[in-house]
């Protein structure tokens, strides 16, 4: 039963994503061609909140459900994998428009269609999974 | 993200995508797998959540007459004739990328597999994608996490503006 609560975080990040239509394949056509505010405004709104958010756990010394202080592990320096990873990422967010969480949103709305692109983004992750030591990071 | 961090977990779709590959066995051949995939199962469930979560936006809470979703700058609707995309007309999806018609074309196919791989392999190379650089990381004020997302809008810019026209 512990996981209920995490079924009803994706529950309701299932339901936002759709209903606010940063699922849509013409959403991210439209923000990478700076048509609509639409998608910046989801997306930097989040990020407003998150930070908000954070400083509060941060500052105010909140426990997590455990009782534990909340810490949050920096992500590791580089430039290079955050870079060039992007920029495939981004390569392919722009052709299919759909990120990881949209993938599994979209399957879950009967859009059967989007398993191939879930069968390729599994392809993916193994193949740099394969040649994660041959790769500059 | 923040109820997760408050659950003493973190916010990230892709690493589901890594998890599924080990049970599927990938840490056979690549030691990149080799991980307790167990203890990832909160994010399963949250995944599996999600599912649920756009089913039932799509069932339950979407207004019959379809008219008010995805409405476009008609700018945006005048480029995707040029590229013979159809309009949403009330759709998440175009019909030229995943209808039933759409998936008997070998083209849409790989155009499909090729974005799904470009989207997996980038993401973990990166370390993250929307929900774990964009949102988490700049929520935590990560420079990686910025250096990313700029490469995010590189990526999808390049793709948007120079390869989509030619690949349509």
């Amino acid at each position: 039963m512990k996981f209920i609560k995490y079924l009803l975080v994706g529950i309701l990040f299932g339901v936002v994503l759709t209903k606010s239509e940063a699922v849509s394949w013409y959403r991210i056509y439209e923000m990478f061609h700076f048509q609509s505010f639409h998608m910046f405004g989801i997306i930097m709104t989040a990020v407003v909140v998150g930070v908000i958010g954070i400083q509060i756990f941060k500052r105010g010394k909140v426990k997590n459900i455990h009782g534990e202080p909340i810490t949050i592990a920096d992500k590791d320096k580089g430039f290079t994998n955050y870079f060039v990873g992007g920029l495939l990422f981004g390569l392919g967010w722009g052709l299919i428009g759909t990120c990881p969480g949209p993938i599994f949103i979209l399957i879950g709305a009967r859009f059967w269609g989007v398993g191939v692109i879930l069968l390729g983004s599994l392809v993916g992750t193994y193949l740099y999974g394969l040649l994660r030591n041959k790769l500059p990071h | 993200m923040l109820l997760l961090i408050f659950f003493g977990k973190n916010f990230g779709m892709s690493s589901n995508l890594r998890t599924m590959c080990s049970i599927m066995g990938a840490g056979k051949t690549a030691e990149f797998f080799r991980f307790d995939w167990k203890a990832q199962r909160w994010n399963l469930t949250v995944v599996l959540g999600a599912m649920i979560g756009g089913w039932l936006a799509v069932t339950f809470l979407t207004d019959p007459n379809k008219a008010a979703t995805v409405v476009l700058n008609p700018q945006t609707v005048t480029e995707l004739h040029q590229l013979n995309i159809d309009e949403p007309n009330g759709k998440l999806l175009p019909d030229a990328l995943t209808s039933a018609e759409a998936l008997k074309d070998p083209k849409i196919l790989a155009i499909l597999l090729l974005g799904g791989v470009l989207v997996g392999f980038g993401t973990r190379y990166a370390g993250g994608c929307t929900s774990g650089h964009a949102i988490s990381g700049l929520s935590n004020l990560q420079l990686p996490s910025l250096i990313a997302v700029i490469g995010f809008f590189i990526g999808g810019l390049i793709m948007s503006w120079l390869l989509l026209p030619l690949i349509f």
